[in-house]
């Protein structure tokens, strides 16, 4: 018998795979997607087809440079999750040609660049959001007011493929800043946070996610509930998103109690901008977070510290695709120091020393004399 | 009583519903018996029997040899047609030196029932060395599957104090029931074998380890138990790993073995079921090991069974009695899905450490290609040693064992939770297992290099030796020649 | 932009130039491994690595001229124990592809002449004249110079048999 035909076990396998998983993500996602559409119309819609489409099909081209096997790997629904969450991620009126450039982006550069599925160091979908807002701030700044689909002025199919593929014709009518631009802008005048929340910004349902911003950071609610699914089914774990916004929110707590003016408070950090599809969907990426869970607390940590750091003294309104890349960045670092104990070791891995005095008897004994 | 948690490990689906219902039935005599001299760990047994020789049903076959080995018993009565090689129920397909006994359907026994030297007496009479001796000359092993020789285990607690015995009925392989049913059915005899063990390793107590799922076998062995104080049946939760002894001694006192001791070192000694019930025929009937029970089970299975069944039978006898294969099996194992060996064929005899037949169907396998690691660290999550098989993998691929080692290859117990988890089904047990046999084979270079050194060594310093020899002998025989040349010329001047 | 090329460019320069400077005056002298070498050799000075011995096959591994792997008796462990001695990668696929192998006395040819005695360097042939002589497996390092000697061929090399003990576990062959 030759060696190449023996197998080793184990001879079964958990019943799981990698597209139910996808499906799971897809599902989690859908009434936060269907909600954007609903605020943004038609231009959502292809903007998000356009992401999808733009990831699949250059992640098809790449494998078939790399002469890989084009249906496993597409089946494993990496792409379609990436070109989702990227297209979440943008303003929901975007021209076509940020969705491709995204869609690609992500693919070659955030991907196969660094030699396909489970090497890359970096989250695609983020790497592209933060690649094509340095490149084109304008682009992406361009917060839509939401119009919902059926209202009056919002665009029919026909207006909304114009939109998509020619432009918008009157920017300034339909766009304004969104939440976390807003206050950044005004407390970068001197004013405090009372002065800011006025007007449209006072609106209650902000928090249902009637807001300017991009598809997944109105539907807040949504993507939480997208989340607790996910934990539910087991398809995430609940130590990169607990602790992720538990830093958050300790730390926008703190500042909010040390200055209720200048500092906003937890609610208005954890519903705005992208931190919950950030802590659910994208910080929870497998292949680039660490593996072990006390590593993926210390991730969520970082990831929540530097998104809360990046918002409150940085450039920048949102800092979560920021702060997401840099922890990224630090997981192999994670990986390396933070490794569980090893059965029968001590933690630096030296045996440990059997302690007579615990074992069952040795109690017993001394009890009855 | 309070159970532990170890950490990590997995629920695989059990797939015990099929045999757990059947009682143990006997396996009716095969007409042939292949018994190999080495069905346990260490030296293999030597042959004490002749080709053409005709035994007795539980004579001695071959003498164990060496300190740790165990002797082999004939299965039934008749003649020795061959002592050769026959295939060993191993993946590689390799053979291994092999009785052949064809049986004369009368399983006849000795003048005294069984072996001479074993009759059955009153164990806590005797002398711990003199029960571990005879059950040691029964030729009992580890029957959980480790098949490391009883009577040298329970020789490691003569030399440290055990204060706990742990009897080890998790059984939490899948499919497997043969332990399930020993406890049901026999569970008086299982308790006597205990309270054997007990007295020779002088424990303070015995604890019969039982996962949750085997509620009949709980209630069986807790009523059998009864009148003993130092008994105590511990019901662990069904979670694979369980049955790993290192595991199981976790869950249920709280100790961790160190790391590069044995379990005595902390004073609990493991001991399986099956191994206990062998123990209390040995002693109480001397009879030595000449059976076992085993589960034939699996999808591709007609219709699973717990056979109490001779050892050297053929694998394909077991499947026969058990109607036969219902559709062409993917992969036959010798043990359970997550820890048992394919065999190359069912060609292959029973041995002592055979717990389970089972013939599994393409669905139940769930085999699928392998995928790159997408580093998602369930592997880590489920390995129930804390390591961290997603850096060793690669690093083994990559020949790199010196950091796998450091990442603790050497202490994988091999259970196989991290590739029953992995999502991309990527063999990790396979790279552990292929970096351990690397390692041996490094060690034994090594060993053979240091050898080669030291007789080369011994061989320079032979030619010396002899060098110097002959030089001195040349010195010696050239001075008595110059003194010979000396007398002669000397000995005219003498004369004048 | 001629700036911004003419700097970059000096810059480089510069840089290379330090670089250059660094490597000359900096220079760590190398160790004396040969001897270290030595030591982890078998010491048999069998000479199948076409060296007179093994104190000449370290200086030529320590002079670059022997790769690790230039040791039979020694194999993979030797190779791997030398490529980390002297911080070299190593390619073990020529290790893997040569079998180690043994030599064994056909008893029916041998003339029981003791020549193979002389040239085996661990003194793993036994036997005395006019007898027949037998390989201590275990002491045989696989040099073949008693399959040289030998005058009627009854000494050969086999490939060392696989048996339940020895038999390892083949490496995954995947793409993953």
């Amino acid at each position: 018998m030759s060696n190449a035909a023996i197998i080793g076990g184990p001879h079964t396998h958990e019943r799981a795979s990698v597209g139910h998983t996808m499906g799971m993500v897809v599902l989690a996602l859908a009434p936060a997607v269907a909600f954007g559409i609903h605020l943004y119309g038609w231009p959502a819609l292809n903007l998000l087809v356009i992401t999808v489409l733009s990831a699949v099909i250059s992640e098809t081209a790449c494998l078939g440079l790399a002469g890989k096997p084009l249906r496993p790997y597409l089946l494993d629904g990496s792409a379609v999750i990436a070109g989702l969450l990227l297209g979440l991620t943008l303003p929901p009126w975007s021209p076509w040609w940020i969705g491709v450039v995204g869609g690609v982006f992500a693919m070659v550069v955030g991907k196969h660049v660094f030699g396909g599925l489970g090497q890359n160091v970096f989250n695609p979908a983020m790497l592209a959001r933060t690649a094509l807002l340095i490149s084109f701030p304008l682009e992406m700044t361009t917060w839509i007011t939401p119009l919902p689909l059926g209202s009056p002025g919002a665009p029919d199919f026909l207006e909304g493929l114009r939109i998509t593929f020619v432009g918008i014709a009157d920017i300034d009518a339909v766009s304004g800043a969104s939440l976390l631009g807003h206050v950044k802008t005004a407390f970068t005048q001197g004013k405090t946070l009372s002065d800011v929340m006025t007007g449209e910004y006072a609106d209650p349902s902000l928090a249902l996610g009637f807001v300017r911003g991009s598809l997944g950071e109105t539907s807040a609610l949504l993507l939480l509930l997208g989340g607790l699914f996910l934990l539910a089914r087991r398809v995430i774990n609940w130590h990169i998103p607990v602790s992720m916004l538990g830093t958050v929110a300790v730390l926008a707590a703190l500042f909010h109690f040390i200055d209720p003016e200048h500092y906003p408070g937890v609610e208005f950090h954890l519903l705005s901008g992208g931190m919950m599809l950030g802590a659910f969907f994208i910080a929870t990426d497998m292949v680039t977070s660490p593996s072990t869970r006390a590593g993926q607390i210390l991730f969520g940590a970082g990831c929540g510290a530097l998104a809360y750091i990046i918002r409150t003294w940085g450039g920048y309104p949102e800092g979560v695709a920021f702060a997401v890349l840099l922890m990224n960045a630090a997981t192999p670092l994670i990986d390396h120091h933070m490794r569980p104990r090893v059965y029968g070791r001590r933690r630096d891995g030296t045996p440990l020393q059997p302690a007579p005095n615990k074992w069952p008897s040795a109690n017993r004994k001394e009890r009855e004399p | 009583m309070k159970v532990f948690r170890f950490r990590g490990g997995v629920h695989p689906e059990s797939h015990k519903t099929p045999s757990a219902t059947k009682a143990i039935e006997d396996l009716p005599l095969p007409e042939r018996l292949y018994v190999p001299l080495q069905q346990h760990i260490g030296a293999p047994a030597k042959p004490e029997v002749a080709i053409g020789q005709r035994v007795y049903k539980g004579q001695l076959l071959a003498h164990s040899q060496g300190m740790i080995s165990a002797p082999v018993h004939a299965p039934s009565s008749g003649t020795i047609v061959d002592i050769g090689e026959f295939t060993a129920p191993h993946p590689s397909g390799l053979w291994v030196r092999t009785i052949t006994l064809e049986t004369d359907g009368k399983n006849r026994c000795g003048k005294n029932r069984w072996h001479e030297s074993a009759k059955p007496t009153d164990p806590f009479k005797m002398a711990q060395q003199e029960v571990a001796a005879r059950i040691g000359a029964a030729g009992i092993v580890g029957m959980g599957g480790a098949t490391f020789p009883a009577a040298v285990k329970l020789a490691l607690g003569k030399e440290r104090r055990i204060h706990t015995l742990i009897i080890n009925g998790g059984e939490c392989e899948p499919y497997l029931t043969c332990d399930d049913r020993l406890m049901r059915e026999r569970a008086h005899q299982a308790v006597d074998g205990i309270r054997i063990m007990l007295h020779v390793l002088q424990a303070d107590q015995a604890l019969i380890a039982i996962e949750d799922n085997k509620p009949a076998a709980i209630a069986s062995m807790r009523a059998a138990r009864r009148r003993h104080a130092n008994l105590h049946v511990v019901v662990v939760p069904s979670r694979y790993p369980m049955g790993s002894e290192k595991q199981m001694i976790q869950s249920v006192t709280g100790i961790e073995v160190p790391a590069g001791q044995r379990s005595a070192d902390i004073g609990v000694i493991v001991h399986n079921v099956g191994t206990v019930y062998a123990v209390h025929r040995a002693i109480r009937l001397g009879r030595p090991l000449l059976s076992r029970v085993v589960t034939v089970g699996g999808g591709a299975v007609r219709e699973p069974k717990n056979l109490e069944v001779p050892l050297g039978t053929l694998v394909e006898d077991l499947l026969e009695f058990c109607g036969g294969y219902s559709e062409p099996p993917a992969r036959l194992l010798m043990g359970g899905p997550m820890m048992g060996q394919v065999l190359p064929h069912s060609r292959v005899p029973i041995v002592k450490g055979s717990n389970g037949v089972i013939a599994l169907s393409t669905a139940e396998i769930r085999s699928r290609p392998a995928m790159p690691c997408i580093r998602c660290g369930r592997c880590v999550a489920a390995c129930p040693c804390g390591l961290m098989p997603v850096e060793m993998a690669p690093r083994i691929r990559n020949g790199d064992l010196d950091s796998a080692m450091e990442y603790g290859l050497g202490d994988c117990i091999s259970c196989g939770s991290c590739s029953y988890v992995c999502p991309s089904n990527i063999p990790l047990v396979q790279y552990f297992n292929y970096g351990k046999g690397m390692l041996a084979d490094r060690r034994e270079a090594q060993r053979k290099t240091e050898a080669t050194r030291r007789l080369a060594q011994e061989r320079r310093n032979r030619l010396e030796r002899e060098a110097r020899a002959r030089a001195k002998a040349a010195a010696q025989r050239k001075a008595e020649k110059a003194t010979d040349e000396a007398r002669e010329k000397n000995s005219p001047e003498v004369s004048v | 932009m001629i700036t911004a090329i003419a700097s970059l460019a000096t810059l480089g320069l510069v840089l290379g130039l330090l670089l250059g400077l660094a490597a000359r005056y900096l220079k760590v002298e190398t160790d004396p491994v040969v001897a270290e070498i030595e030591a982890l050799l078998p010491g048999s000075q069998c000479g199948q690595c076409g060296q007179a011995g093994c104190g000449q096959a370290a200086a030529a591994l320590a002079a670059g001229e022997l790769p690790v792997t230039f040791c039979p008796p020694g194999g993979r462990s030797l190779a791997e124990t030398l490529a980390s001695l002297l911080g070299l990668e190593v390619d073990l696929s020529g290790v893997e592809d040569t079998q180690p192998m043994l030599a064994r006395v056909k008893e029916a040819t041998c003339i029981g002449c003791t020549r193979c005695f002389k040239v085996c360097p661990t003194d793993a042939i036994i036997g005395a004249p006019k007898q027949i002589h037998a390989v201590l497996q275990d002491a045989c390092t696989g040099c073949g110079n008693c399959v040289e000697i030998c005058p009627t061929e009854c000494l050969q090399m086999f490939p060392i048999e696989v048996t339940l003990g020895t038999w390892r576990w083949p490496k995954p062959r995947l793409a993953a």
